[in-house]
């Protein structure tokens, strides 16, 4: 996505309209959704017959049939598709089976906890990750830059889960600083959010340091550092500005580990949001809550995309719509 | 651990062959060096397990569960690293544990560079509406979050060894397509491919004799780190109960265990992680070795 990101950057750098823009990044979000429900539905028919899978091993034949008519698992399977990918457009993807209330329901209630998260571990990939790689890059070979790259190193080695029970291990056990798991106050959400966001600062740092490196060793740089400017505004106004386009590729890629990464990291805190929902569903085997929360992740991630690459107006001024 | 590639070609140095050449630049990394012995310790660990581990991985004493490591009060000889809480050593199920990790690494790879590879050549090089089509299925995947799917998968086929690669391998092809589909795009157009094509070359032969050689390094870099990825990965799931069988032991299964004992015995979650941070360390940093080695352009 990102390669078809700056594939779309440079097209709309030639001179292409916003509205045109607009419109092909829209239905290119667009078939990426639609995409995403025949996937969803052929996963659950892997095995062939999804009753099976949704139903308890212990159940009788008759309890199988009559729940494979309900369901209309009986069908022919074009038939079922189209009336999934119909009611799975109008965000109806059925009861949820253990709880009997609609699934897309149930999973939106859990956005809020999971948004919340989200963006919270964002704030620390952009106010961790950025500002330590730009100090890496400014201070090479220096304790800073070492810190800064082992750091990263851990980051991109370290299972986000182990990192979780570590913090918790530390943070919570041991110095009894907050809470371990559950959702509060300000300080239940202080080692999730470490958690989620490690892995993705960690990246950034190391992507920020190389572009910022790459960039200060341009000839505009040094021309600024000629006219006599500070070395804070040769870094800032020169510098950060012309590395901030992969950077802002990079967060874009991030947001979608970040969505990834709360499946886990909800789990390790019991934080009540859609990914903890997606994965008890999935051991209750109820999978029309399974289909919700793939939906709604996905779409967030197709929508948070298409912000992304309309960022680059902002960032870019050589980008021009009209 | 920056996957993003150029060519892979290395400049030919005085008649040595390139080979050789991108072999010096690797033992000349101490990064890479230091990631080869880390990567071939966890591959002679999973190869002759039975000869270096002590006794059996799921052999239980629950005479002696939670044993401390060796040098804490309490910790003995018999257990270097401890038992968990069914008296089961761990230094030995880390051992074990590297099997499923190494299977899995090179499974994954095996498969999710199979298609992908494929798949790149064939969108670089027809270019056209099978370009657009695996660049539709290209977005498609990278719009699910991938341990969701993954998730999906395990749940709906059923937890163990080959789901879980089959899940991680089905999820992995993507990166594969588009950096092989970039470096296809170039190739396509240079003259060994002209001449290939004049003499009347058929399209399979020009993908499989003529391209297939010269995306193979960039293909070996991007597995290495894929490798990695796929260990973390099959980690999360069995941390999550949904990868391999209690029954074998495995790093993420072991974490899975050792959470419920955090407060009281933190090693049985401490050493597992550790095991997975440097298994994944080594291979990224021999991953950076090889790509410095095999193209110096992208350092």
């Amino acid at each position: 996505m990102a390669a078809a990101r700056r594939r779309i950057h440079s097209r709309v750098r030639d001179g292409a309209h916003l509205t045109a823009f607009l419109a092909r990044r829209a239905l290119g979000a667009l078939w990426a959704l639609i995409g995403v429900e025949i996937v969803v539905f052929l996963i659950l028919h892997l095995t062939g017959d999804p009753t099976s899978v949704m139903m308890p091993p212990e159940s009788t034949a008759a309890e199988l049939a009559a729940f494979r008519h309900a369901q209309g698992f009986d069908r022919p399977l074009i038939v079922q598709f189209a009336s999934f990918a119909l009611s799975a457009a109008r965000g109806d993807l059925g009861l949820s089976l253990r709880h009997q209330e609609p699934a897309m329901t149930l999973a939106l209630a859990r956005l809020p906890a999971t948004a919340l998260l989200g963006a919270a571990a964002f704030a620390i990939v952009l106010l961790i990750g950025v500002p330590a790689g730009v100090l890496s890059a400014l201070r090479p070979r220096t304790a800073i830059d070492y810190a800064a790259r082992i750091i990263a190193l851990v980051g991109q080695s370290a299972p986000t889960y182990w990192i979780g029970l570590m913090l918790i291990l530390l943070f919570a056990v041991l110095l009894g600083w907050v809470p371990a798991s559950g959702i509060g106050d300000w300080r239940n959400l202080v080692l999730p959010a470490a958690t989620l966001g490690f892995f993705s600062t960690a990246k950034l740092m190391r992507l920020t340091r190389a572009a910022m490196l790459e960039v200060l060793e341009a000839d505009y740089v040094r021309t600024a550092r000629a006219k006599g400017l500070t070395a804070w505004r040769t870094v800032i106004g020169h510098g950060l500005r012309n590395a901030w386009l992969p950077i802002v590729t990079q967060l874009g890629v991030e947001l979608g580990a970040l969505l990834s990464g709360a499946i886990i990291t909800e789990t390790v805190f019991a934080w009540p949001g859609i990914g903890r929902l997606a994965v008890q569903a999935v051991f209750e085997r109820d999978f029309p809550v399974v289909e919700a929360v793939v939906l709604i992740s996905a779409t967030t991630f197709v929508l948070l995309n298409l912000a992304v690459d309309l960022l680059y107006a902002v960032i870019d001024p050589r980008i021009r719509y009209a | 651990m920056e996957t993003t590639l150029t060519a892979a070609r290395v400049a030919p140095d005085h008649g040595v062959s390139n080979r050789t050449v991108a072999l010096r630049r690797l033992a000349r990394d101490p990064g890479a060096v230091g990631g080869a012995v880390v990567v071939l310790i966890v591959a002679v660990c999973a190869i002759f397990a039975p000869l270096i581990a002590r006794t059996d991985p799921n052999l239980q004493n629950l005479g002696a569960t939670l044993v401390p490591p060796m040098w804490i009060a309490g910790g003995n000889g018999a257990h270097p690293l401890g038992t968990d809480n069914l008296g089961r050593d761990l230094l030995a199920r880390i051992i074990w544990g590297s099997r499923v990790s190494a299977i899995v690494g090179i499974c994954v790879v095996a498969i999710g560079g199979s298609i992908g590879v494929t798949a790149g050549l064939l969108a670089g090089y027809r270019r056209g509406w099978v370009d657009a089509l695996i660049a539709r299925i290209t977005d498609v995947q990278l719009a699910f979050p991938l341990v969701l799917l993954a998730v999906a998968i395990v749940a709906v086929v059923g937890p163990g060894l080959w789901t879980v690669i089959a899940a991680i391998g089905l999820t992995s092809w993507v990166q594969y397509v588009r950096v092989v589909r970039a470096e296809t795009l170039s190739l396509r157009e240079r003259e060994f491919i002209a001449a290939a094509q004049a003499a009347g070359a058929t399209s399979s032969r020009i993908l499989t004799r003529h391209l297939l050689p010269n995306v193979t390094s960039v293909a070996i870099v991007l597995g290495t780190f894929e490798i990695a990825r796929a260990v973390v990965f099959e980690s999360s799931l069995s941390f999550l109960g949904l990868g391999v069988p209690p029954t074998t032991p495995s790093w993420g299964g072991m974490l899975a265990d050792g959470r419920q004992y955090l407060d009281t015995a933190w090693w049985v979650a401490l050493f597992p992680g550790l095991a997975i941070m440097i298994a994944v360390m080594g291979v990224n940093l021999l991953g950076d070795g090889l790509r410095d080695a095999l193209d110096p352009s992208a350092r």
